[in-house]
């Protein structure tokens, strides 16, 4: 945590002016903490003294993250269902791909469902990664209506016991409640076959503020039960995370850092802690 | 967008209209909940700092003087919304020509951020205008971006040249060079090249980013960028304007209740405008920046200017002229009137899109009102208006009890929902009138949830509340849930 090296080093010989404080503060904003969180990180680390201060700090930083598990969800005698959404843009396909890419690499049986049967080429882009893993890719016609996939998709995949379904959707802004609406019929239409274990709401790692209400918006409306941090490869730090699993306890689960299919690792709340506080 | 932090300067300004005398202590309290209004905002922490001071030193020394005018705080106001227009740009900027067709405007920008959609957007756009774009197909990494655009090309019949399949087979520079000669050959005026999305810390491909440009020589560099992104952003678009460099700036997905403090991070950092703005997954959700509107709608106003535009644009000519004639000679509003309106709004598209630019929609009532809004409301709304009579429809007072239940019955709706709509029709009347009397097209009243700064009388703003207030009544969303369920 380099951020906090200089002001922990200042701390134990005693001497921390209030422009340390304001770089340190200054640095929590950067990474997307929100002003609110930081300037009560910086309240925690003054109201102790020297080495308990940066123990008191490390401490609440840890208690933000949620608690609940982090490995993704295995139902077993069933297919397990795996619905993957969020705003546009913020990597959903290419996230599927790599989460199936990771699911068979350990041996587990996997079914893409192309239900973005919106955004032209959507389809297409995900039969692309199923070509690619080698893994069937369920599709619509190009319009159409994607809880209907996502029927096709579950009803196909509880039938041969395939153990995954990994479902693919439409990039959609949290605010228009039409397009959630057509999401909770998604999982509703899955449901009445089998039932949907995972939603994982893919969040980019540039994301500001904004990422809470995406964050509440989607678990209105689907439940979500955990996130995909991805572009943790660019320079954004992606602060934005702890500051929804502290405000809405949802966990991270995977964290995406590159384009490529092995890009993709679950989370680790220390890489994850020091990269954030490591400017 | 930008919701919050209108609500704080509105809360800010408010606990600084009550003083008769701004003071200079006040103007710190001022300042610190606009810095931590911008913050939330996910403006860049430098940009708020140098924001607030530029404030406390334009309105310091001129405190003695501020008090003396009739409205200290109106005052203030002004100088924070002239700030925030300065760094927004100043005045909007529209693309440079190139002297000798075609005019090559290049596309960049981080991964997701929108380029592809935008490419044909901005294709349409300009095709709208006259000119005889052609798109290039650049993004060979993505899977499938290259479909994606001949899609997006063949909707809006725009010719995309795209030589090579993509999914990482064929050399960008290439197809970006022989893109521009085909277009010069084939005689487009306008050459627009999508390329792959692209981080500012992969020196790689920020390299490659610049060979295109190199390659191309184009007279517009867009840098294209996510209005939901955070601190981020200035870290990025510093990357991109030196590893590729860019003449001016996309903001997209404003759609959404983002803040957008980015639009003030990049413009003031980078120094360059931002030049138009992506507000919906539609070919046709686009339009040109304009920053003293985002302005405005920074600080709680509202973007009528667009909301009319929007409109007039979705009606036919005739609509248009007749309710404007109607406006300007002072002639009432009628239900007649309404009903044309409800129908060119359902050409416009979402209306919680429209009705999110109105001022007031950041209040919290009204917020709330619009997040449950309803696109089939206008329908049935519609349906409403359509069982009246022409005399009703002239005149809503004559509506009595039993022709009320007459036409809820024709509609098929219940008469609260009748009553409803005869309230907010009336609502909107009076507001009509009220723009009438208004100056520059903007209703006198500010919407509840936003202190006046009455540009006319005070008085006259009071009432300006009183068909607002009454809006978000009949809009009561727990009435509506209990509706639709
Ligand atoms: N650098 C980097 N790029 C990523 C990562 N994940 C996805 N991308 C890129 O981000 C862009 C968008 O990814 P998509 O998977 O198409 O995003 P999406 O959410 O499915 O997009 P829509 O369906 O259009 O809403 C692509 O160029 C991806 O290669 C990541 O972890 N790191
Ligand atoms: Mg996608």
């Amino acid at each position: 945590m380099a951020i906090f090296g200089k002001l922990f080093a200042n701390l134990r010989g005693g001497k921390v002016s209030s422009a340390d404080w304001e770089d340190v503060l200054q640095s929590l904003i950067e990474s997307d903490l929100g002003a609110a969180n930081s300037q009560s990180i910086i309240e925690i680390a003054k109201r102790e003294r020297g080495e308990s201060s940066e123990i008191a700090v490390k401490a609440a930083l840890h208690s933000w993250l949620s608690e609940k598990p982090r490995a993704i969800a295995k139902s077993e005698g069933r297919t397990t269902t795996v619905l993957v959404v969020g705003v546009n843009g913020t990597g959903k396909t290419t996230s599927c791909a790599k989460l199936a890419g990771l699911l068979k690499r350990n041996g587990e049986s996997v079914l893409l469902a192309a239900a973005d049967t919106f955004r032209a080429a959507a389809v297409e882009q995900l039969q692309t990664w199923g070509t690619r893993l080698e893994l069937p890719v369920i599709s619509g016609a190009a319009n159409g209506d994607p809880a209907s996939v996502a029927f096709d998709a579950i009803t196909k995949a509880s039938g041969a016991s395939t153990s995954y379904l990994l479902v693919d959707t439409a990039g959609r802004l949290h605010t228009k409640s039409d397009l959630m609406d057509e999401l909770g019929k998604i999982r509703r239409v899955i449901e009445k076959v089998s039932p949907v274990d995972e939603v994982l709401l893919v969040v980019d790692a540039t994301t500001g503020q904004n990422g809470i209400a995406q964050a509440k918006l989607f678990t209105s409306s689907v439940n979500v039960t955990g996130l995909i941090l991805t572009k943790m490869d660019g320079s954004a730090k992606g602060g934005i995370a702890l500051a929804i699993e502290c405000e809405t306890g949802i966990p991270v689960k995977f964290v995406g850092t590159g384009e490529a299919l092995e890009d993709l690792s679950a989370f680790d709340a220390d890489t994850y802690l020091s990269g954030l506080f490591d400017s | 967008m930008f919701d919050s932090l209108s609500a704080k300067f509105s809360s800010a300004f408010s606990s600084l209209r009550g003083k008769g005398r701004i003071k200079a202590g006040d103007l710190d309290e001022i300042t610190s909940e606009i810095r931590s209004a911008l913050l939330d905002s996910d403006v860049a922490v430098s940009v708020v700092d140098s924001f607030i001071s530029q404030i406390k030193e334009r309105a310091l020394p001129q405190l003695d003087e501020l008090n003396k005018s009739t409205n200290p705080s109106q005052a203030i106001f002004n100088i924070v919304n002239e700030e925030l227009v300065g760094i927004l740009g100043g005045t909007a900027r529209r693309i440079r020509y190139a002297k000798k067709a075609p005019t090559v405007i290049l596309l960049t920008g981080l991964q997701g951020a929108g380029k592809t959609s935008l490419a044909g957007k901005l294709a349409k756009y300009l095709k709208d205008q006259g000119n005889t774009p052609i798109l290039v197909a650049c993004d060979l990494a993505r899977p499938n971006a290259v479909t994606q655009l001949q899609l997006v090309g063949d909707s809006i019949s725009v010719p995309v040249f795209a030589p090579e399949p993509g999914n990482g087979v064929g050399d960008p520079v290439r197809v970006a060079k022989d893109g521009v000669k085909f277009a010069a050959e084939k005689l487009h005026n306008i050459v627009i090249v999508d390329t792959a999305g692209r981080l500012g810390i992969d020196a790689q491909l920020m390299a490659q980013a610049k060979q295109i440009r190199d390659a191309i020589n184009p007279d517009e560099v867009l840098y294209v960028v996510d209005a939901m992104v955070g601190q981020d952003a200035v870290r990025s678009a510093q990357a991109f304007g030196e590893g590729v460099g860019f003449d001016a700036v996309v903001l997209t997905k404003l759609d959404g209740d983002a803040r957008g403090g980015a639009a003030l991070s990049i413009t003031q950092i980078t120094n360059k405008p931002i030049m138009f703005a992506a507000t919906g997954e539609k070919v046709t959700d686009f339009d040109l920046f304009y920053p003293d509107r985002m302005a405005s709608r920074i600080l709680g106003l509202g973007d009528i200017q667009t909301l009319a535009e929007a409109t007039k644009n979705a009606f036919d000519g005739d609509t248009a002229a007749k309710l404007e004639s109607k406006f300007a000679s002072g002639e009432d509003f009628t239900l007649d009137d309404f009903l044309a309106q409800l129908e060119a709004m359902k050409k416009m598209g979402s209306m919680t899109k429209l009705l999110g630019m109105l001022p007031g929609a950041n209040s919290g009532a009204m917020k709330k009102q619009l997040e449950q809004f309803d696109d089939t409301e206008l329908i049935r709304t519609q349906a409403i208006v359509q069982s009246m009579t022409p005399l009703e429809r002239r005149d809503p007072k004559v509506l009595n009890g039993s022709r009320r239940a007459r036409i809820a019955k024709g509609s098929g709706r219940a008469v609260s929902d009748v009553n409803s709509l005869v309230e907010r029709f009336t609502g909107a009347q009076k507001m009509m009138k009220q723009m009438r009397s208004g100056k520059g097209g903007m209703p006198a009243g500010m919407p509840p949830g936003m202190p006046q700064f009455p540009q006319t009388s005070g008085a006259n703003s009071n009432k300006g509340n009183a068909p607002k207030a009454k809006k978000s009544r009949s809009g009561n969303p727990a009435k509506r849930a209990a509706e639709s369920s």
